[in-house]
C-alpha cells in the first residue's frame, strides 16, 4: 500500500492500530514524564530548596503527597525537579554524543581506507575501558562540574554510537544510488547528507531512543556515587543517594526516585522495540 | 490415456490489505498435470504464476488466502489437509525448486548431507540407501564425478551445478510432482541449456509430473507439454505447447511471443563510407584487478572504440569482466594499466581528478533500478540533481527541465512528486535512464539495464532507447549476456571471455559463421522457439565446449 506522505490522517489511525498494550502504556508514559520535566517550575507545589518540616522521612500526607527527604523538604517537588535535570541533561548528553558519533562514523565510511582505519582503531581503544571506569577516572581528575560530567558522558557514548552509524553508512555506501552520485562526481558531502543520512534516520531514531536510556542510567549511577550533579542541584541519581538512610527507618523516600528512573528505562526499551518491530515489519510488507 | 495426477480446479487466492479489503492476485485458474508431463506457468513477474504453484503444495504466503477452488493430488484434496498431513506431502510427494539453488543450501553442511537429509529424518531411507540414491541421481543429472561430487560443499561447485543438485535434493524421495520455479533464470546463458537438458531428462525417466513456473516463453517451448498463460492472475491462455507457440490465440499471447528473445533476421554490417570516423571513446589496452595491487586482473588488455550516435554491445558471462570495463571508463575504478580517450583527449583513471564536463558526457545507467534509485528522494530530485550539477538551472528552469525529461522517457510529467517506491520496475527503469539522460550525456554506459524487467517491458526499453539514440544522436555502450538484446540494437559487439576480447567487430560480421567458437557457444545457447531445439543444441555445445578447451 502506498502512503500518501502528507495523509496525516490515515498516518495516525495506522499507528494507533499498530499499538500493542505495552507501546500504549510507553508512549503514554513517557509523554508524562516529559511534560513533567517541561513544566516542572509550575508543576511542583512547593520550592524544591525549601526545608518544610523538621521530621526527616516524613511519611506521605494530604500536605507532602511523597512525604519529606532527609532535610524535611517536599520529595515530589525535589521529585519533579530531578526529573527536570535527568532529563535536560540526557538530552543533552545523547544529542552532543549523536553529532560526533553519527559524524565520524559517516566520515569513516565514506572516505573508507586510511581515515576509516584511524578513527576505527581510536575509536576501539576508547571502547575497551570500562564505561563507568573512564567516566570515574576523568571527572575525578578534573573535578565534577556540568560541563565535564556532559562532554565526559557525551564522549563516552559517542563511540557506542559511531559504530552503529559506520556500520550503517557502509551499507548504504555500496547502494547503487551512492554510487551513481559518484559517477556524476558529487562531493562527500552531497553523498553523507542527501544519499546516506535521509536512509539512515530511521534506525538512528531508534538508537537514540537507547543510548538517551543510557545516558539516563549512566548520570543516575554517576550521581549516586557522588560525581554527577553536585547540591544543592540534584538529579535522581542524587535523590536515591542523599536519601539512603530512610530505608533504616522503614520508609520508601529514596524508592521513588529509584522507580522513576526503571520506569524511565523500561518505557523507553519498550517504545524502541515496538518501533524497530513495526518499521521492519513495514519494510518487510514493501517488499 | 492416463489419469491427471494433479487437477487444479478454479483456483482463487486473495491477499487482505490493511483496511481488510480483499483483492484477488489468483482468479478463477484451473489445469491438469499428467505423471511425465510437464505444466509451464508462463507470466510477467506479479502475474501469479509462484503462488499458484505454492497452492499446489497447500502453501499460501502471510497475508494470503486460497479463497476458492481445488486442489487434488492423486484424487486426494490437498487443501483441506492438516499442518501435519501437509508437512508428509511437502518434500515428500511434492517438491519444490527455488529459483536460487545458492541462496537455498547451507553453506556449513556437505552436499550429500543435504540431498540426503528428508529420506533420513523421515526414515524412508537408511543413510546408505539413501546416498546411493543421491548418487544415481547426480549420475542421472550429468554432473561431473558423481561418486566424490557429494562430498563437497556449496560453495566448490558452480551455480549450474548447485541447480542441478537441488533437484536431486527435490527427487530423492521419488515425489509424484516436482515444482520448478524459474530454475535457469539465476544461470548463465550458457549453462542453462544445460541444467534444463538435463530437468527434461530427469522428468522422462522418473515419469513425474512436474510444474514449470518461468518468465521465459523460448525456454518453456523445449520443456513444457502444456503452457498456461497468466496475467495479473488471470488465466489468459492455456494449450499444449505447439498450439500456444504456433497458433497463439490471445494478443497477449502474441505480444509475448513477439518480445521473446529470438535473434533478429538482418545484422547490421559496414558501409564503406562508415569505416572512417573520429571515435567518441577509445580504449587502449586496458588491464585492471582486484586486491590491493590489483593483482586479480579482472580485465587484460582491451581495446575498444566507440563512434558518435553508435551502439556498442559488450557480451559476456558474469566473471567476464564487462562490468568492470564498464567502472573503468566512467572512471568507479581506475586502471591498472592502459588509457581511457573521450574525443581524443586523455581521461585521468580516478573520477576526483576528472573535470565535471569529463564526467558529464559520460554517463552510468545501473542493472537494478530498485537500488541504483535514493528510495528517500522524489523523482524531481533525483532527476533535477544532474541538471543542477552540471548545467547550474535555477529551480524553476530545473522543474521545466525535469517535466520535459520524463515526457521523453513516456513518464506522466507528475511523477516528479513521487518517490522510486510507488513506481513499477519497468518505469523506475525509465527514471534510471532518465537520469542519465539528464546531464545531457555524449555516452550512456548501460549495464544489463534489461536483464531484470520482463519480456515485454525490457523490449519497451530497448525501443526507447532507439529513439533516444535517433534523436539525440546519443553513443552507447551496451553491457549484457544476452547476446538477441545485443543484435538488436548494437551496431558493433564486443564478445567478453575472462577478462579479455576474444571478438570484435559489426554485428553481421561477428554474429554470422565462421566466427569465434566462444561467440558460437554463446549464438548456439540462444532458446528458438521450436519444440525440437534443445536436443541439438546441447549436442552442438558439447562439441563446441571441447574445441574451446583445447584452444
Amino acid at each position: 500500500m502506498i502512503l500518501e506522505k502528507n495523509d496525516w490522517k490515515s498516518y495516525t489511525s495506522e499507528v494507533i492500530r499498530d499499538l500493542t498494550p505495552g507501546a500504549f502504556l510507553s508512549i503514554l508514559f513517557l509523554i508524562l514524564i516529559i511534560l513533567v520535566g517541561l513544566f516542572a517550575p509550575w508543576l511542583a507545589p512547593f520550592d524544591q530548596a525549601e526545608i518544610l518540616t523538621n521530621e526527616s522521612f516524613e511519611p506521605p500526607s494530604d500536605l507532602l503527597w511523597l512525604g519529606s527527604d532527609f532535610l524535611g523538604r517536599d520529595l515530589l517537588s525535589r521529585l519533579i525537579s530531578g526529573v527536570r535535570v535527568t532529563l535536560f541533561l540526557a538530552l543533552l548528553i545523547t544529542f552532543l554524543s549523536f553529532i560526533m558519533g553519527v559524524g565520524l562514523g559517516f566520515l569513516a565510511a565514506a572516505f573508507g581506507g586510511r581515515v576509516d582505519s584511524v578513527i576505527s582503531r581510536i575509536n576501539d581503544a576508547l571502547l575497551s575501558f570500562p564505561a563507568l571506569m573512564l567516566a570515574l577516572i576523568v571527572i575525578n581528575s578534573l573535578g565534577s562540574s556540568f560541563t565535564v560530567l556532559v562532554v565526559t558522558i557525551a564522549f563516552i557514548d559517542m563511540t557506542r554510537v559511531f559504530r552503529v552509524a559506520r556500520a550503517l553508512a557502509i551499507n548504504i555506501m555500496v547502494m547503487d544510488y551512492v554510487e551513481a552520485a559518484v559517477v556524476r562526481g558529487e562531493g562527500k558531502t552531497w553523498i553523507i547528507l542527501q544519499e546516506v543520512l535521509p536512509n539512515s534516520l530511521t534506525p538512528l531514531a531508534a538508537e537514540f531512543g537507547i543510548r538517551f536510556t543510557y545516558a539516563i542510567l549512566f548520570i543516575s549511577a554517576l550521581s549516586f556515587l557522588g560525581l554527577g550533579v553536585q547540591p544543592p542541584q540534584s538529579d535522581l541519581g542524587v535523590l536515591v543517594k542523599e536519601n539512603m538512610q530512610a530505608l533504616l527507618y522503614g520508609e520508601y523516600t529514596n524508592i521513588y526516585p529509584a522507580l522513576t528512573i526503571a520506569a524511565i528505562a523500561i518505557s523507553m526499551n519498550v517504545f524502541v522495540d515496538w518501533l524497530l518491530k513495526r518499521s521492519s515489519a513495514k519494510l518487510s510488507e514493501e517488499i | 490415456m492416463t489419469n491427471s495426477l494433479l487437477k487444479v480446479k478454479n483456483l482463487s487466492v486473495c491477499v487482505k490489505d490493511k483496511q481488510d479489503n480483499q483483492h484477488k492476485i489468483v482468479d478463477n485458474i484451473s489445469f491438469d498435470v499428467k505423471p511425465g508431463k510437464v505444466v509451464a506457468l508462463i507470466g510477467e513477474s506479479g502475474s501469479g504464476k509462484t503462488t499458484i504453484s505454492l497452492s499446489c503444495m497447500g502453501y499460501a504466503r502471510p497475508g494470503c488466502f486460497i479463497t476458492d477452488g481445488d486442489v487434488r493430488l492423486d484424487e486426494e484434496s490437498v487443501l483441506t489437509k492438516s499442518l501435519k498431513e501437509l508437512q508428509v506431502l511437502r518434500g515428500k510427494e511434492i517438491t519444490y525448486v527455488a529459483q536460487s539453488a545458492a541462496a537455498s543450501f547451507n553453506g556449513a553442511m556437505t552436499i550429500n548431507a543435504q540431498v540426503t537429509e528428508i529420506p533420513i529424518i523421515t526414515k524412508t531411507m537408511t543413510k546408505d540407501e539413501a546416498i546411493n540414491k543421491a548418487e544415481k541421481l547426480y549420475k542421472e543429472l550429468e554432473l561431473p564425478n558423481p561418486d566424490t561430487i557429494g562430498l563437497r560443499y556449496p560453495h566448490q561447485v558452480s551455480g549450474g551445478q548447485l541447480q542441478r543438485l537441488m533437484a536431486a535434493m527435490a527427487m530423492i524421495s521419488d515425489p509424484k510432482l516436482l515444482i520448478l520455479d524459474e530454475p535457469t533464470t539465476a544461470l548463465d546463458v550458457t549453462t542453462q541449456i544445460e541444467v534444463l537438458h538435463s530437468f527434461k531428462k530427469l522428468i522422462k525417466t522418473n515419469n513425474t509430473a512436474a510444474i514449470y513456473v518461468t518468465h521465459d516463453l523460448s525456454l518453456v517451448a523445449q520443456v513444457a507439454d502444456h503452457i498456461l498463460v497468466l496475467k495479473d492472475g488471470v488465466q489468459i491462455e492455456y494449450g499444449t505447447t505447439n498450439q500456444i507457440i504456433n497458433k497463439p490465440k490471445e494478443d497477449y499471447t502474441k505480444a509475448l511471443i513477439a518480445a521473446a528473445h529470438i535473434m533478429p533476421d538482418k545484422l547490421s554490417s559496414p558501409y564503406l563510407n562508415e569505416l572512417k570516423t573520429n571515435s567518441l571513446l577509445d580504449v587502449q589496452d586496458i588491464t585492471a584487478g582486484y586486491g590491493k595491487k590489483q593483482e586479480m586482473i579482472a580485465v587484460e588488455n582491451v581495446n575498444l572504440s566507440v563512434e558518435p550516435g553508435e551502439t556498442v554491445g559488450i557480451i559476456g558471462e558474469s566473471g567476464s569482466g564487462k562490468t568492470t570495463l564498464g567502472r573503468i571508463i566512467s572512471g568507479l575504478m581506475a586502471p591498472k594499466t592502459g588509457h581511457v580517450l573521450l574525443n581524443g583527449k586523455l581521461l585521468k583513471g580516478d573520477i576526483s581528478q576528472r573535470s565535471r564536463d569529463e564526467l558529464r558526457d559520460i554517463q552510468f545507467a545501473f542493472q537494478m533500478a530498485d537500488v541504483a534509485l535514493n528510495p528517500r528522494q522524489k523523482i524531481g530530485k533525483i532527476l533535477g540533481r544532474p541538471m543542477q550539477f552540471y548545467k547550474n538551472l535555477s529551480k524553476k528552469e530545473t522543474q521545466y527541465e525535469v517535466e520535459k525529461l520524463l515526457s521523453r522517457v513516456e513518464l506522466p510529467t507528475d511523477f516528479s512528486n513521487r518517490y522510486p517506491t510507488e513506481l513499477s520496475g519497468g518505469q523506475r527503469q525509465r527514471v534510471n535512464l532518465a537520469r542519465a539522460l539528464a546531464a545531457e550525456p555524449k555516452l550512456i554506459i548501460c549495464d544489463e539495464i534489461t536483464s531484470a524487467l520482463d519480456t515485454i517491458v525490457a523490449q519497451q526499453i530497448l525501443d526507447l532507447l532507439q529513439s533516444l539514440q535517433e534523436e539525440l544522436g546519443l553513443s552507447y555502450l551496451f553491457i549484457t549476456h544476452n547476446i538477441a538484446t545485443v543484435a538488436q540494437i548494437s551496431k558493433k559487439i564486443a564478445v567478453m571471455r575472462e577478462g579479455k576480447i576474444v571478438e570484435q567487430g559489426f554485428v553481421g560480421d561477428v554474429l554470422t559463421p565462421p566466427c569465434h567458437e566462444y561467440t558460437q557457444l554463446l549464438l548456439n545457447s540462444v532458446p528458438e522457439m521450436r519444440t525440437d531445439w534443445l536436443d541439438t543444441a546441447v549436442a552442438e555445445r558439447r562439441q563446441l565446449l571441447a574445441d574451446l578447451n583445447r584452444i
